[in-house]
C-alpha cells in the first residue's frame, strides 16, 4: 500500500508545474489573489493557451482531441492547477455536455459541437433546474412539441449560471406527459440567440447576477438538436451525475485557501496583542480544518486509485461531494471570522473590473463575507448535500 | 499508487477473520472478560501459534518485520470483534519499547519468550497529573551504586495484573515536565515494594493501579541510555496510536453495519425505522464518519512507513488520532440512540463497541489533545 507517484508521474507532474508557472498570466494569478473574478474573455483567453498545449480537455478521450489521460495524470494536473489557483475549464461545455454528446450524439453532432467546446469558442449553459424543479428535477414541466422538423418550446429554467454569456443552453424538457414522470424526458440542444428566449438575471447574496432564469416562448428547435433518443433524456443526464464525481472535493483550493488563511491571521491582531494566528480557540479550528482535508485528500485518493484500476466511480463519490463542499464552506466561515468588522462593509463593486474608488481594507476582508454568502451554493448544487446523503443510503447502504 | 493489501496483508486479515469466526462469538467474549485473568491464555498460545506475535517485530529480532501498514490490517479486525487480548500492551507497547531501546543482550531474553507467547508485559508510563504528556514524569528512579530505586505511581496500566515484568517510566533528573532525565526500567512483577491493584476497564479490558514503595531493581534492568528514553517512548506511542486507531475503524464498521441492518428490521407506526429519512441522513453521516476515519489512518500509517521527518510523522499521528475521535463519537453516539432502548443494555454487542471505541478516543490523547499537538508542530 502506497500514495507515492511513479517516476513518470513525478516527472509529469513536473511538466504541468513548470507550464503553469511559466503560462498562467501573471496578470491572472494576480486578480485571483485579489478574489477578482477573471471576466469571460480572461477564462476563454486561458482556456485557449491550455487548447495550444493540448491541455484544454483532461477529460477526453483523444479521438475528439482530448488528453487521454489516465486518472493519476488527470489527478496532478487538478491538483497542479489547484495550488496555483488556475481556473478549471467552464464546466458546462467541457464536462457536463460534451460526455453526453460523445456517448449519445450522433457523429454528425459531434463534428458540429465538439470542436468549439474544445477550442472554447462556445460557451454552454446548463438547463436543467425550474422554478418548481430543484432537488426533484424529474418533476420539470418545460415542454418541447415536435412540429415537423422542429421542437417548439415553452417554459422556463433557473439557476442558469452565465447565462448571460453563453451561446447555447443544453435542457432537460418533456416530450411526453401521459408515462412515469422519469420517462418522458428528452436532451435538447437550444442556440441561445433563438427568438423567444429572455434572461431575467438573479443578483445573489454576494450582490452578483451569477445566474439567471431563462423563459422559452414557442422558441423554436431544429429537430436535429435532439440528443439520443426521444425521452431517454434522465438516463443520460444521469449518467452524467456518476461520471463526473472525481475531482470534485476541492482539496487543493481548500490548501491554498489555507495557506492564504494562515498568512492573514499571522498578521492580524487578536485584539490583545497577540496574533490571530496563535489565538488558541483559531488556531485550534485552522488544524481541525487542515485535519479534515488530510481526510478528505486521502478519500479523495481511495477513490482514484479504485479508479485507476478501472473500478467504475461508486456512489461513495459522494462523499467527496458533501465533505468537500461543507470543508470549503468551513473555510469561507474562518475567513469571516478572520476579518471580523471588517468583513461587513457590502461593497461588491470593489471586487470588480474597473473600480476607480479607495477599496475598503485591510486587504481582502471585505471579500471574506460576500465569499460567505455566495458559497452556501455549494451544498445545494450539483445534488443537494441531501441528496447525496440520499444516494449513501440507497445505494451504499441498502435502506 | 495503490491502496490494496498485499497478498500476505489479505492473509493476515482472513487469518484473524478466521480465528474470530471460531473463537470469538459475542458470549465466548463475556466469558473471557468474567475470568480473573481478563484474557484467553488458550487464545493467546494460538496467537503465537499463528505467528501474530512476531508482526511489528524486525527481521533481525527474530519477527516478522511487519510495517505500520501491516499492523493496521490486524487491528482492524481486532477491532471489529472487540478482541480483549492484551496485544497492545504486550507486542507493540511494551515489545516495541524493548525494540527499539533494549541491548542485544536484554533483547534476547525477552524478545524470543514473547513472541512464543509465554512472556506477558505492561508498560506504565501515564500518571495522575500526567493527562497525556509522555514527558510529564514524577515517578522517580533513583541509582544507589548498581541498583536503582523507583519510587512513585502510575495509573490505568493495561494487562499490569497479568504481566511477568512491567516497563516503568520513571525520571532520573530533571524537572516534572522535562523532556531529559527520563528512563525505562524493566520492573518483575513479584518485586517488593509493587504494589498491584487490578480492576476492569469500560471496555472489559484488565488494567491496574501501579504503585513503588521504594522498589529496587538492579541497573542493569534500564533499557538504554540513562534519562534519553523519552523520544523512543513518543515513537512507539505513535506507532500504537496508529494501531488502536485501525481497531477503533474496524469497530466503528461494525456499529455502522449493526445500526443499519437493526434499521432495517425495527419497526414502528408500522414501517422500518431505516425507511425514516430523519434516520436514514444520520446513517449516511455515520458512513461518511467511517470513510474519513479510515482514510486517515490509512494516510498516518503510510507516512510512518514511509520516509517523511519525524515532525511530518507524528504531525500525521496527531491527525489521525484527533479525526477518529471525532468520528468514535459521532458513530459510537448515534448507534446507541438508533438502536434505543436496546442499545443501552449489556445484552447486545453494540454497547460494548461503543464502550471500547470512546476507551480508544481516550488512549494516548483524545481528540482536543491531539489537535492542538497538531497545530504545534
Amino acid at each position: 500500500m502506497n500514495a507515492d507517484f511513479t517516476s513518470e508521474e513525478l516527472a509529469f507532474q513536473k511538466e504541468v508545474r513548470t507550464f503553469l508557472e511559466s503560462e498562467f498570466p501573471l496578470e491572472f494569478r494576480t486578480k485571483i489573489d485579489a478574489n477578482r473574478r477573471l471576466s469571460k474573455e480572461e477564462i476563454i483567453c486561458w482556456q485557449k493557451i491550455l487548447y495550444k498545449k493540448g491541455w484544454a480537455a483532461p477529460t477526453w478521450p483523444v479521438e475528439f482531441g482530448g488528453t487521454g489521460w489516465s486518472q493519476i495524470q488527470r489527478h496532478i494536473f487538478a491538483t497542479e492547477m489547484g495550488l496555483i489557483g488556475a481556473p478549471e475549464p467552464v464546466p458546462f461545455g467541457m464536462k457536463m455536455v460534451a460526455p453526453i454528446i460523445m456517448e449519445y450524439g450522433t457523429n454528425e453532432q459531434q463534428k458540429r459541437f465538439l470542436p468549439d467546446i474544445l477550442e472554447s469558442n462556445a460557451w454552454w449553459c446548463q438547463g436543467y433546474s425550474e422554478p418548481n424543479s430543484g432537488s426533484d428535477l424529474a418533476s420539470l414541466k418545460t415542454t418541447a412539441v415536435r412540429e415537423g422538423d422542429e421542437y417548439i418550446v415553452n417554459g422556463a429554467k433557473t439557476w442558469n449560471t452565465y447565462g448571460q454569456y453563453a451561446d447555447w443552453i443544453f435542457c432537460l424538457v418533456r416530450t411526453d406527459n401521459t408515462v412515469k414522470k422519469q420517462e418522458g424526458i428528452s436532451f435538447l440542444l437550444i442556440e441561445m440567440s433563438s427568438p423567444g428566449i429572455t434572461l431575467r438575471p438573479i443578483v445573489l447574496l454576494d450582490g452578483h447576477p451569477e445566474v439567471n432564469e431563462v423563459f422559452f416562448d414557442d422558441v423554436r428547435v431544429p429537430a436535429n438538436n435532439l440528443i439520443g433518443e426521444e425521452n431517454k433524456g434522465w438516463t443520460y443526464a444521469k449518467l452524467l451525475l456518476t461520471h463526473e464525481r472525481s475531482n470534485i472535493s476541492g482539496v487543493p483550493r481548500g490548501k491554498r485557501r489555507l495557506g492564504a488563511l494562515k498568512r492573514i491571521a499571522a498578521d492580524t491582531d487578536d485584539g490583545f496583542g497577540g496574533s490571530m494566528l496563535e489565538n488558541s480557540s483559531f488556531k485550534k479550528k485552522v488544524a481541525e480544518v487542515e485535519i479534515e482535508l488530510r481526510a478528505l485528500e486521502y478519500s479523495e485518493l481511495r477513490t482514484l486509485a479504485a479508479l485507476s484500476v478501472g473500478k467504475a466511480p461508486g456512489p461513495e463519490s459522494s462523499i467527496l461531494k458533501i465533505v468537500g463542499t461543507e470543508l470549503s464552506q468551513e473555510i469561507d466561515e474562518l475567513f469571516v471570522e478572520l476579518a471580523a468588522y471588517s468583513c461587513l462593509p457590502f461593497v461588491p463593486e470593489q471586487f470588480e473590473d474597473g473600480f476607480q474608488g479607495v477599496p475598503l481594507g485591510p486587504g481582502n476582508s471585505a471579500y471574506a463575507a460576500l465569499n460567505y454568502f455566495n458559497n452556501r451554493k455549494a451544498s445545494i448544487y450539483g445534488g443537494s448535500n441531501e441528496i447525496q446523503r440520499n444516494i449513501i443510503c440507497k445505494h451504499v447502504l441498502g435502506l | 499508487m495503490d491502496f490494496s493489501y498485499t497478498q500476505e496483508q489479505q492473509m493476515l486479515k482472513e487469518s484473524v477473520q478466521k480465528f474470530v469466526q471460531k473463537n470469538y462469538a459475542f458470549d465466548a467474549r463475556k466469558k473471557i472478560i468474567a475470568s480473573e485473568e481478563g484474557y484467553s491464555k488458550e487464545n493467546w498460545e494460538l496467537f503465537a501459534e499463528l505467528g501474530w506475535l512476531t508482526v511489528p517485530f524486525k527481521e533481525e529480532d527474530g519477527g516478522f518485520g511487519g510495517s505500520a501498514v501491516d499492523l493496521t490490517v490486524m487491528m482492524d479486525e481486532f477491532g471489529k470483534s472487540n478482541l480483549v487480548e492484551p496485544f497492545t500492551p504486550t507486542v507493540i507497547l511494551s515489545g516495541g519499547l524493548i525494540s527499539t531501546l533494549a541491548g542485544n543482550d536484554q533483547k534476547s531474553g525477552l524478545l524470543g519468550p514473547l513472541m512464543e507467547g509465554k512472556l506477558q508485559l505492561a508498560c506504565a508510563y501515564a500518571e495522575a497529573d500526567s493527562r497525556f504528556n509522555l514527558s510529564s514524569v514524577s515517578t522517580t528512579a533513583t541509582v544507589e551504586g548498581d541498583q536503582v530505586n523507583i519510587e512513585g505511581g502510575k495509573i490505568n496500566v493495561l494487562n499490569a495484573s497479568n504481566a511477568d515484568k512491567l516497563l516503568v517510566v520513571a525520571r532520573e533528573s530533571g524537572g516534572r515536565t522535562d523532556r531529559e532525565g527520563i528512563s525505562i526500567f524493566l520492573v518483575d512483577s513479584d518485586s517488593e515494594g509493587l504494589l498491584i491493584q487490578p480492576y476492569t476497564n469500560v471496555d472489559g479490558k484488565k488494567a491496574a493501579q501501579v504503585g513503588f514503595a521504594s522498589v529496587s531493581i538492579p541497573l542493569t534492568a534500564r533499557l538504554g541510555k540513562a534519562g534519553q528514553a523519552l523520544s523512543a517512548l513518543e515513537t512507539v506511542v505513535d506507532r500504537a496510536t496508529v494501531a488502536v486507531s485501525a481497531e477503533a475503524v474496524g469497530a466503528l464498521e461494525v456499529l455502522l453495519q449493526k445500526t443499519v441492518e437493526y434499521s432495517k428490521t425495527r419497526k414502528q407506526f408500522g414501517s422500518p425505522i431505516g425507511t425514516f429519512q430523519a434516520l436514514q441522513h444520520r446513517m449516511a453521516d455515520m458512513f461518511i464518519e467511517c470513510q474519513l476515519a479510515r482514510s486517515i489512518v490509512i494516510m498516518a500509517a503510510m507516512k510512518l512507513d514511509g520516509s517523511d521527518s519525524d515532525v511530518e510523522k507524528s504531525k500525521a499521528v496527531s491527525a489521525a488520532k484527533s479525526r477518529v475521535g471525532k468520528a468514535i463519537e459521532k458513530v459510537g453516539q448515534e448507534a446507541i440512540q438508533i438502536h434505543g432502548g436496546i442499545g443501552m443494555t449489556e445484552e447486545l454487542d453494540v454497547g460494548h463497541l461503543f464502550k471500547r471505541v470512546t476507551a480508544i478516543d481516550i488512549q494516548f490523547g483524545n481528540s482536543d489533545y491531539h489537535t492542538a499537538k497538531f497545530a504545534s508542530l
